[in-house]
Formats: structure tokens, C-alpha cells, sequence
């Protein structure tokens, strides 16, 4: 492929991307920006497989565009308070409410400002040679380190603390969602078509993901996206109705809520214990250290986003009565 | 030869997303916006998949294009009926 | 300098500084979770455009894992913005 090519695409796809971007960001209408962002997601993961990044390109089309984008198409929905009341629609937002001309053109100009520093930064950096002592010193460790995918290598092992914080910061993120105390929606159950697709589809994620999680170790792939995949089984059968939503009871939830960064914490403290430093894992266990950890990551990832996505603790069948008191007081 | 074929089909599979697109800026209706987008946009993914699987190293990875179509295909198809479903009954309803 | 580092790497800037601002002048509250998320997508393209070093060549995984662990903290960041804000308007419409 010659570079002019390169240089035409590469073109498109940033005049892409910032178009998307920009217009997501300027639209009049709310609904309109959640969509107009959800295609940004899509077309930058394109831009991630181009520059060669292809573990980020899976996690931001999982993650990014697709979760994300479930969770903020939930949050557009016309709130039952506006439904009842029967008030316009309140997601056409006043733009610039009581902000005069002034601040918006001095706040452009310390953006733009902030920009032109950035690209001088940046420019400066990449004029002078790259500095390769980090990749090559993590070459030179990849026999050692238990996988052959570099990314997954850092992920797990060489910054494994950096992603032990990682899951912490996820199950923080949704306990606060959880004590919020407010579900987003109960769906009612599926029709005969949405729950055909529903029956095969599912099935299919979850094999995707344990694939994704187990071809991690030696190409694309890894815990995250395995672990969105499974979130996005559980969000096709939230909205399918399911009161479940596949997920265990009570206490059982909890523990695989917490099982990341339980497995993560236990398999460092344990090395600790053996006179090993924090996460140092010995060479000849790293590959099986860190599958246990990816596998207990990904059921937790997959957990947490399922729950991030429904807002509460799934009911029981049991307490039937309980969603219809919430659509009561959702009607009022 | 192969990277020809290959490239007409994709071209012919852009051509179909492009009318999808036209369909759906274009006609004054939902159901017929929805009906123009859904179809157009799966033949044009279809051909699309077609092109790429020419370029496919092996057999393999050429089967795993195909089975992505499908899944696309009655993902968007299920989409289709849903939102049409939704607009139907809040047009009865309200 | 590849072409691609430049182009990328100041498409980066822009969606930053594009990001911050909306975050900053916007009122609706969604609204600015969405530029937030912009500014970290310009932040990730910085990222990755550091760490590119040309098609086929192996890149340098570091940054790559930064973005991996950045993408996660952005989408449990913004779950929790939007339940606060759906709390926040609940509170508003119970009056």
C-alpha cells in the first residue's frame, strides 16, 4: 500500500472522527449527541486498529462504543416524572444558558491555547528519537513473564499493580452506582423474535469471551474485552426481560462482584508470604497465575458492568410484587 | 486478478451503504426509512465480507467473515422489528 | 516523525481541547459527561500515536496498556455520572 493511500485514509479518518466529535458535542438535541458519540466510539476504534494498537481497537468496540453507548441511550430516556406530566421534550437543551459572549470567546481561546501547547509538546517529543529502554526491556522479559502478547504481559504482570487499582476503581465506581438505590428501567419480557435472538445470542457471547480471555496470552485480546462481552450477554437479557439477567443470588453476587480484585489481592499477598516480592510471580507459574487472575477479572468486569448498566441488584422471581411497586411509582 | 474481484465487491458493497444512507436522510417516513437502511445496509455488508474474504489467508478466516454476516444479519433484522414495534405502539397508544 | 505520529497526535490535541470546551461552557449535565469522554478519547489518540512506530513494525506496548486501563476507568466514570445525574433530575422532578 503506498503512502499516499495511507496518507488519503488517514485523512478521512481523522476529518471522520473530529466531525463525529464535534458534532456529538454541538447538537441541539441530546438524544441526537449520544448517538452522534456512540459513532465517534465505533470509527475511533477503527483508528486504533489502524495504528497497529489492535487489544485497545476490541476494548474500546466492546467497551467504549458498545457499553457505554447502552449505558448513555438508557440515560436519554424520557424520565417518568416528564412522561406524566406530559412537558416537551426536555432534552433540547438551552446551549449556553446566562454565559455572554466574553467568557465564550476567552474560553475558546485558553482551549485553543491549551491545544497549541499540547501539539508543541507533542511535536517536540517526536522529533528526537524514541526512547526504547521500556519495549526492550520488556522483549527481553516476555519469556519469563508467562505470556506472549506484550500487552497482556504489562497488563498482568509487568503493571499488574496498575491493574489491580484498575478493578478497584470499577467496583468503587459501582457500589456508588448501587447505593444510588435507583433501577433504570424494568423491561417487560421479551417478544417471540427478540427472544429467538436473544436464545442464540447469548450462548455465542459467551463462548466469544472465553475465547477472547484464553487467546489473550499470546494475541489480541485478554480479561477487558472478554469481560465486556459477557456484560453485554447480560445487557441483551436485561432488555430482554429477564429478572436474573444470568447473574447468581444474594450473597453469591457479591462475592463474584469482589472476586477481581479478591484473586488479584490474594495471589499477590500469597507471593508475598512466600518471601516473593508484591505480584512478583516466579517464571515458571506467571502463565497459570495469570489466567486464574484474568478469569476471576473477567467474571468480575463482566458482574460489575452488568450491574453499572441495570442501576440495582436484580430482583428475584420472588418478588414479583416488588417491580410492580416500582412500576407503580414510577407511573405516579 | 483476486485483488480486482475483490475490489469490486467491495466497491458495489460501499455503493449499497451509501444509498442506505441517501435512504435514510431522504425518505419521509420511519418504517420506510427503516426498511431502505436495514436492507441496504446487510447486502452492502454482505458484499463487503465477500471482498474481504477473497483477501483471507485461509479458509478459516474467511468462514469466521461469513458467520459475522449472519450474526449482523439477524441482529439488525431483530433491531428492525423492535424499532418498529416501539413507533408503531407509541403511535396506537398516545 | 512518521506522518501518521503528526496527524494523529494533533487530532488528539484538537479533540481535547474540543472536549474541555464543551465540559466547560455546556449546561446540560449529559452533555458534558460526553465531552469528558471526548477529551479521554483525544487523550488515548496522544497515547497511541506515541507509541506507533509504523504499519507492521511492533509498537510499544506500554502506552497501550495505559489506554486499555484508561478506557475502563472512562466507562465506570461515566456510569457513575449518569446515575448520579438521573438522581440529581429525580430529586429535581420530586421536587
Amino acid at each position: 500500500m503506498n503512502a499516499l493511500m495511507l496518507l488519503v485514509f488517514d485523512g478521512l479518518l481523522l476529518l471522520g472522527i473530529v466531525s463525529l466529535a464535534w458534532a456529538s458535542l454541538a447538537s441541539s438535541d441530546d438524544r441526537n449527541s449520544v448517538i452522534l458519540f456512540m459513532a465517534f466510539g465505533l470509527v475511533l476504534a477503527v483508528a486504533w486498529g489502524r495504528l497497529m494498537a489492535a487489544d485497545v481497537a476490541l476494548a474500546e468496540a466492546a467497551i467504549g462504543a458498545g457499553l457505554s453507548g447502552a449505558l448513555l441511550l438508557a440515560a436519554v430516556r424520557k424520565r417518568p416524572a416528564q412522561m406524566a406530566a406530559g412537558r416537551a421534550n426536555n432534552s433540547h437543551n438551552p446551549d449556553r444558558t446566562g454565559v455572554n459572549m466574553l467568557l465564550q470567546w476567552s474560553v475558546t481561546l485558553l482551549c485553543a491555547a491549551l491545544a497549541g501547547t499540547l501539539a508543541w509538546a507533542l511535536l517536540d517529543a517526536f522529533s528526537s528519537t524514541p526512547h526504547e529502554t521500556l519495549p526492550q526491556a520488556i522483549s527481553a522479559n516476555l519469556e519469563a513473564s508467562g505470556v506472549s502478547n506484550p500487552v497482556t504481559a504489562v497488563l498482568l504482570n509487568f503493571r499488574a499493580y496498575d491493574t489491580l487499582l484498575e478493578l478497584a476503581v470499577l467496583l468503587t465506581a459501582v457500589l456508588g452506582i448501587l447505593a444510588m438505590g435507583r433501577a433504570t428501567a424494568v423491561y417487560q419480557p421479551a417478544g417471540p423474535i427478540f427472544d429467538g435472538l436473544v436464545r442464540w445470542l447469548v450462548p455465542v457471547l459467551i463462548l466469544t469471551a472465553g475465547y477472547l480471555l484464553w487467546v489473550g496470552a499470546h494475541a489480541p485480546g485478554g480479561a477487558f474485552q472478554a469481560g465486556a462481552t459477557l456484560a453485554a450477554a447480560g445487557v441483551v437479557l436485561h432488555l430482554a426481560g429477564h429478572p436474573r439477567i444470568g447473574l447468581p443470588a444474594g450473597f453469591a453476587l457479591r462475592i463474584l462482584m469482589a472476586a477481581g480484585v479478591a484473586v488479584f489481592l490474594a495471589v499477590g499477598l500469597s507471593l508475598l508470604v512466600m518471601g516473593r516480592p508484591f505480584l512478583g510471580y516466579p517464571p515458571a507459574w506467571a502463565g497459570a497465575l495469570i489466567l486464574i487472575i484474568e478469569s476471576a477479572a473477567m467474571l468480575a468486569i463482566a458482574a460489575t458492568l452488568v450491574l453499572a448498566f441495570v442501576g440495582a441488584f436484580p430482583r428475584s422471581t420472588a418478588t414479583r410484587a416488588a417491580s410492580r411497586q416500582v412500576r407503580e411509582e414510577e407511573a405516579r | 486478478m483476486i485483488d480486482v474481484l475483490s475490489s469490486l465487491l467491495i466497491l458495489a458493497g460501499l455503493f449499497f451503504y451509501l444509498a442506505g444512507s441517501i435512504g435514510l436522510l431522504r425518505l419521509p417516513d420511519l418504517y420506510s426509512r427503516l426498511h431502505a437502511l436495514t436492507k441496504a445496509d446487510n447486502l452492502g455488508l454482505g458484499l463487503l465480507i465477500a471482498g474481504l474474504a477473497l483477501q483471507a489467508q485461509d479458509l478459516l478466516i474467511a468462514f469466521k467473515l461469513l458467520l459475522i454476516w449472519l450474526a449482523i444479519l439477524a441482529a439488525s433484522a431483530t433491531n428492525a422489528h423492535l424499532i418498529a414495534r416501539q413507533a408503531r405502539r407509541l403511535e396506537s397508544g398516545s | 516523525m512518521l506522518t501518521a505520529h503528526v496527524m494523529y497526535g494533533l487530532s488528539g490535541c484538537l479533540l481535547v481541547a474540543l472536549g474541555l470546551r464543551t465540559t466547560l461552557l455546556h449546561a446540560s449535565l449529559l452533555r458534558r459527561v460526553l465531552a469528558i469522554n471526548v477529551m479521554g478519547a483525544g487523550v488515548f489518540m496522544m497515547l497511541i500515536a506515541v507509541a506507533y512506530r509504523g504499519l507492521g513494525v511492533p509498537p510499544d506496548p506500554v502506552p497501550h496498556a495505559l489506554v486499555l486501563t484508561g478506557i475502563v476507568v472512562a466507562v465506570s466514570a461515566t456510569a457513575l455520572a449518569l446515575a448520579l445525574a438521573r438522581r440529581l433530575h429525580a430529586e429535581h422532578d420530586n421536587g
